[in-house]
């Protein structure tokens, strides 16, 4: 299958420093890949990078065989480029049938809308209320989200992005904080994302990495070392190097 | 229908009640001072305005009586000037003036945030007086532009001295923008306004853009605000300097603050309280008027951070809450 995302030799340095150094990945609809590497390893700007959050100094990033590196992020997510937050940014005042329901007004381009309510749009509330139901969260749908737990604001945040309808999706930690007796909710939610999405989660629990992703690409010193199977990635040396063995071990404990 | 819209169907239905009876017990009890009830409720309007932006948006501003000056110079040039004495004209020349300083102070002042955005709005705010006391030969600079005679309503109700004309006017234009503003804060572009005043990145990430709806609420902003300069214009039929002061754009913020910011019901509230408050002190007792207002302000700020209206809807939710 063509490629839907395309990130070639990618590069920014801050003040000298190469934090992303020609990073090049591809991925297909369906593509499940998660994205580790130890803490500095250049994570987050690569995400940045990619949403046009950050201007590179060099290379492309592409969306459907579209080089989208000179438009901005807004331009991105309209092409559909979406990406959760690794701390939830959900708003407080509001329910999450509205957080949807914007979503989906925003991607049919009618949130500029200034009359009607999205309760009396009846093909909106019904998209909404599917989504909020497979997730799990459609009797809270009218509650504020500062009244529901945080588990449950992280699935949110993933319907957020799904209501978008995205053809990439990224995922920053998306279980971060959760505890644990509710990561398995999570998992649910991931192992059911559309099959011809293509995901790429940027994940520090090894478990939930070997659970989700079909490819794992580590990323150290802004740099690619390895991209491969995740049964080929613990007994890579210059990933063990990379973690000092930390990672390594624990999934050996595992 | 489901219950949720009924509700707030019913709420609206509410607040169109609830000011019909505030206007008539304000015309039964001060029948020779309809003047001051006019004048509330064109500052009701100018702080509805603002709630708009800074309410509803988080837009921070001390310049918003550019916007509402703006609309009573529109409505009192359209008079004075061009013989446009029709006084639904000279209401549409005040939306008109309004929505383009609107327009001009959204594209100043949203280019920054939180402390340099508040310093723009009150170099704006100084602009516009000064460009309206310099253009003396249309605006009539420090004497005021006078010369505004509109012509009866609809060719039969005179704007008379008793000032019922003006205030029965100004009563249904605020009905009408309160009913609009009920719809549009509800709207699908009130709930992105709602989440660009949380978090502007987090809209940005779902594919709109900030600036461009704020924009257009500045602009709708400005013509509501314009609305009550031109029913300043049409019920005074002069129209001052102080009208694009600092002074007024201050004292709107106060009374927005007082009644409750993002909630329509809290700035007429706040508007209400204010001018009350301040005309009867004033008159009580004309040489520590201001004291009051301030101790009263700090007060409110101090006991009931939400406002006077915001503090009253929490206690009854609260209330509602226990007893379910």
């Amino acid at each position: 299958m063509s490629a839907v995302f395309d990130v070639l030799n990618l590069k920014k340095a801050f003040s000298g420093l190469a934090v992303t150094n020609d990073v090049s990945l591809s991925m297909a609809p369906g593509d499940r890949v998660a994205l580790i590497g130890p803490n500095g390893a250049g994570k987050t700007t690569f995400v940045n990078l990619v949403t046009g959050n950050l201007r590179p100094d060099s290379g492309e990033v592409r969306l459907n065989g579209e080089t989208v590196t000179k438009i901005d992020a807004i331009g991105r997510v309209r092409r559909g480029l979406v990406r959760s937050f690794q701390v939830t940014r959900l708003f407080q005042d509001m329910t999450p049938a509205e957080h949807v329901a914007l979503a989906i007004l925003q991607r049919d381009g009618r949130s500029g809308k200034m009359f009607g309510n999205f309760l009396s749009m009846p093909d909106v509330m019904e998209e909404a209320s599917a989504l909020l139901g497979k997730l799990g969260l459609r009797d809270l749908m009218h509650r504020k989200v500062s009244e529901i737990a945080y588990g449950q604001q992280r699935l949110l945040e993933i319907a957020v992005a799904l209501a978008l309808k995205p053809k990439v999706l990224l995922l920053d930690e998306p279980a971060a904080g959760v505890p644990q007796s509710d990561t398995g909710r999570i998992e649910q939610a991931l192992a059911d994302l559309p099959p011809d999405l293509a995901v790429l989660m940027i994940e520090h629990d090894m478990d939930l990495v070997f659970r989700f992703a079909k490819r794992v690409i580590v990323l150290a010193a802004g740099t690619i070392i390895f991209d491969g199977s995740p049964a080929d990635v613990t007994k890579d040396a210059a990933v063990r190097e990379a973690y000092l063995g930390s990672y390594a071990n624990a999934s050996h404990a595992a | 229908m489901t219950a949720r819209q009924n509700r707030s169907i019913g709420r609206d239905l509410i607040g169109i009640g609830a000011i019909v009876v505030a206007a008539t017990i304000g015309y039964l009890l001060f029948p020779d001072n309809l003047a001051l009830l006019t004048r509330i409720i064109a500052i009701g309007l100018l702080v509805l305005s603002l709630d708009l932006v800074t309410g509803y948006c988080g837009v921070a501003t001390l310049g918003h009586a550019a916007l509402f000056g703006s609309g009573a110079y529109a409505a009192g040039i359209a008079a004075a000037h061009y013989g446009i004495t029709d006084p639904l004209l000279m209401t549409f020349a005040g939306i008109l003036g309004g929505a383009l300083a609107g327009l001009i102070c959204g594209v100043v002042i949203l280019r920054a945030h939180g402390l340099p955005q508040l310093v723009l709005s009150i170099s704006l705010i100084y602009l516009f007086h000064e460009f309206a006391n310099k253009a003396s030969s249309w605006t009539g600079g420090s004497d005021g532009l006078s010369g505004i005679s509109p012509d009866p309503l609809f060719g039969t109700f005179e704007f008379d001295l008793w000032g019922q004309t003006a205030y029965v006017f100004g009563v249904v234009l605020l009905l009408a923008v309160f009913t609009l503003l009920r719809l549009l804060v509800r709207s699908p572009f009130g709930m992105l306004c709602r989440g660009i005043k949380e978090d502007p990145l987090r809209i940005m990430a779902m594919g709109a853009s900030p600036k461009v709806a704020l924009i257009k609420m500045y602009v709708i902003s400005g013509a509501v605000a314009g609305v009550g300069g031109a029913l300043n214009a049409i019920s005074t039929q002069v129209v001052g300097l102080d009208s694009l002061s600092f002074t007024q754009s201050a004292e709107s913020l106060v009374m927005l603050v007082l009644g409750g910011t993002g909630s329509l019901f809290g700035a007429l509230t706040g508007t209400i309280v204010f001018m009350l408050f301040e005309d009867y002190v004033s008159a009580a007792n004309p040489f520590h008027w201001l004291t009051m207002v301030g101790a009263l302000l700090i007060a409110v700020v101090l006991f009931a951070p939400k406002g006077l209206y915001g503090t009253a809807a929490a206690f009854i939710a609260r209330r509602r809450e226990k007893r379910t």
